[in-house]
């Protein structure tokens, strides 16, 4: 119980702390908009990665279709908020539960017919998915078809781009150390072994595909009101791919993992304009050297915890919530 | 009544008939043998006695209700739980991770109170880990409960898997030849273990196994297939004479 409180306080405070911090440095202009754009972005990575991790770092099924869900949270989300009046954050926060609900929606349906097949079957029938949504939106009249969706509200701020990363970190943390995490985990582990103790397999796949799905599609509201123009190119099966990227350089099943590749995956790529021609070479090259000197992701199976670390390193099994979420 | 009965079971693959008209009984806190030669099907009577299989024919009656057709993890629910025969853990996990996740289907809390960590979290998850523990105690294991599951010694994580099926609550147990592998020694540890469990749990335990050592030396029942068929029931004593056993055995 002490313990507990403990790790709770030192989380919250971390959290408070590293938002003041942040904000501080913005309104100070030490952080220009080009930045704080940056900070978005890596929040908006973050819940993707982290989703992502959930059905293939957790569940261990390789779905190759996250942009798609991502394009319907962000298209629902921008499509809601230009029709309705109403003060900035509610309308954000509504419009985004809207595009996730309708996401989830969809990867619960999808769940149904995917699951029917196994490793690289899976893989491909998810891609097959994902290309499916994209061509749909792209021949729609309310999305805007091929000339995009642009008159977007900016909505999206830091501030709620922060809290909803983290609320998201929580939500998949405490997730993941419950009863319904650990018969994720054996899925991926023994889907045969799982079932033959009791859990159903069917229902915890279909669970965290939707699960997923919902928090793809409430990235994808967050960025629709933060690029403000959404073009049905942006979903392609190449987000997906860097999505995929992020989770494995991460570490599957590793949930700071996921969240510190977001943030270098996000960053990287602009450290690297000054090479012009050189950056994707440069890039590539940087993520096979990863691949091959760390084959299990950044953080291999550890998980970063503050808590334990102010602590001393004591041995805390797992009774405790222990981990800083507040890392953005 | 009996515990578990099996009438006119049967499974065919295509045209290859794997097992046929297999009929048993067992009655609660019963220990019986299920052998036969290699490729008598006794596998598969586990496969479809846990759901893995649909039969082609027969019903199951546990407790008098039919079983057919029910998912493997409602077999679980109903009360029969397995090992296999190339053993099968949560290899990345805890050892106590492994029996946790074995009480999943007991436990009551919901998505919401699990994701908000409500009281119903905190008191399920400690009663759980207190009830996983106890049980690794049973097994002498408690002090690898923080050991990943694949870096134990094979004979424990045999034990592992058994610990793992009984946290599952069964009223029947089914062994996958669980002495495969072991060396006498252990093959001895392992037969006052099934003794031990059968008596402690009050379950019925079915086991597969070639030793026929263990096999006679604690089975009160055995049943002896051959070809998909049962070709003998009885005691230990009653088997080693029966002709048509040793006929299977060693060619008449």
């Amino acid at each position: 119980m002490n313990s507990r409180w403990k790790a709770n306080t030192i989380n919250t405070t971390s959290i408070i702390l590293i938002y003041v911090i942040l904000v501080l440095l913005i309104r100070m202009g030490f952080i220009n908009s080009y930045y704080e754009g940056i900070l978005i972005e890596m929040g908006i990575n973050i819940i993707l990665a982290v989703s992502l991790n959930l059905a293939t770092g957790y569940l261990g099924q390789l779905t190759l279709g996250h942009a798609g869900f991502m394009a319907i949270g962000a298209y629902a989300a921008a499509i809601f908020s230009s029709r309705v009046n109403m003060p900035d954050l509610p309308l954000l926060l509504i419009s985004i539960i809207i595009g996730g609900l309708l996401a989830a929606l969809l990867g619960f349906l999808m769940a149904i017919p995917v699951f029917r097949l196994r490793g690289d079957y899976l893989a491909i029938i998810t891609l097959g998915f994902g290309e499916i949504i994209r061509v749909i939106i792209l021949n729609l009249k309310i999305t805007g078809g091929g000339k995009g969706l642009s008159g977007i509200l900016p909505l999206t701020s830091f501030s709620s781009v922060y809290f909803v990363t983290i609320i998201t970190i929580a939500i998949f943390y405490t997730l993941i150390n419950s009863r319904h995490g650990r018969a994720i985990i054996s899925i991926r582990e023994d889907e045969i072994a799982s079932e033959a103790v009791g859990i159903s397999t069917k229902y915890y796949k279909t669970f965290a595909f939707t699960i997923a799905a919902f928090f793809a599609g409430i990235a994808g509201g967050l960025f629709a009101h933060h690029t403000l123009v959404l073009d049905p190119k942006d979903f392609g099966f190449i987000r997906s791919i860097e999505i995929l990227i992020i989770v494995v350089l991460g570490g599957m099943g590793n949930l700071t993992g996921s969240i510190l590749a977001a943030i270098i995956i996000t960053i990287l790529p602009r450290m690297l304009m000054g090479f012009a021609d050189w950056n994707m070479i440069i890039y590539s090259i940087l993520l096979i050297a990863m691949m091959l000197f760390k084959p299990g992701g950044l953080l291999g199976k550890r998980e970063f915890s503050l808590y334990k670390l102010l602590a001393g390193r004591k041995k805390s099994h797992g009774n405790a919530p222990v981990k800083n979420e507040g890392s953005e | 009544m009996a515990l578990l009965e099996t009438k006119d079971l049967g499974i065919a693959f295509g045209g290859l008939r794997a097992v046929g008209n297999f009929n048993m009984k067992i009655n609660e806190n019963e220990l019986i043998g299920l052998i036969g030669p290699n490729g008598a099907g006794k596998t598969t009577v586990f496969n479809l006695l846990t759901g893995v299989y649909l039969p082609t024919e027969g019903a199951i009656y546990l407790n008098g209700e039919n079983i057919v057709g029910k998912k493997p993890f409602e077999i679980v629910e109903k009360g029969i739980t397995r090992t296999f025969q190339n053993i099968r853990l949560f290899k990345d996990l805890s050892v106590l991770d492994n029996v946790k996740i074995a009480f999943h289907h007991k436990m009551k809390y919901s998505t919401a109170a699990g994701i908000f960590r409500l009281k119903a979290y905190w008191k399920e998850e400690k009663e759980i880990e207190e009830k996983a523990m106890e049980l690794l105690k049973l097994f002498d294991m408690q002090d690898s409960a923080y050991t990943t599951a694949k870096n134990l010694p094979y004979g424990q994580q045999r034990k592992l898997e058994i610990a793992r099926a009984l946290a599952a609550d069964p009223k029947l147990l089914l062994l996958d030849e669980p002495a495969a592998g072991m060396n006498p020694q252990e093959t001895k540890e392992l037969m006052d273990t099934i003794h031990f469990i059968r008596d402690k749990f009050k379950i019925a335990i079915l086991l597969i196994e070639h030793d026929m050592g263990l096999v006679m030396g604690i089975c009160e029942r055995i049943v002896v297939i051959d070809y998909g068929m049962t070709i003998a029931t009885g005691t230990p004593e009653e088997i080693k004479q029966n002709k048509k056993v040793i006929g299977a055995y060693l060619g008449e």
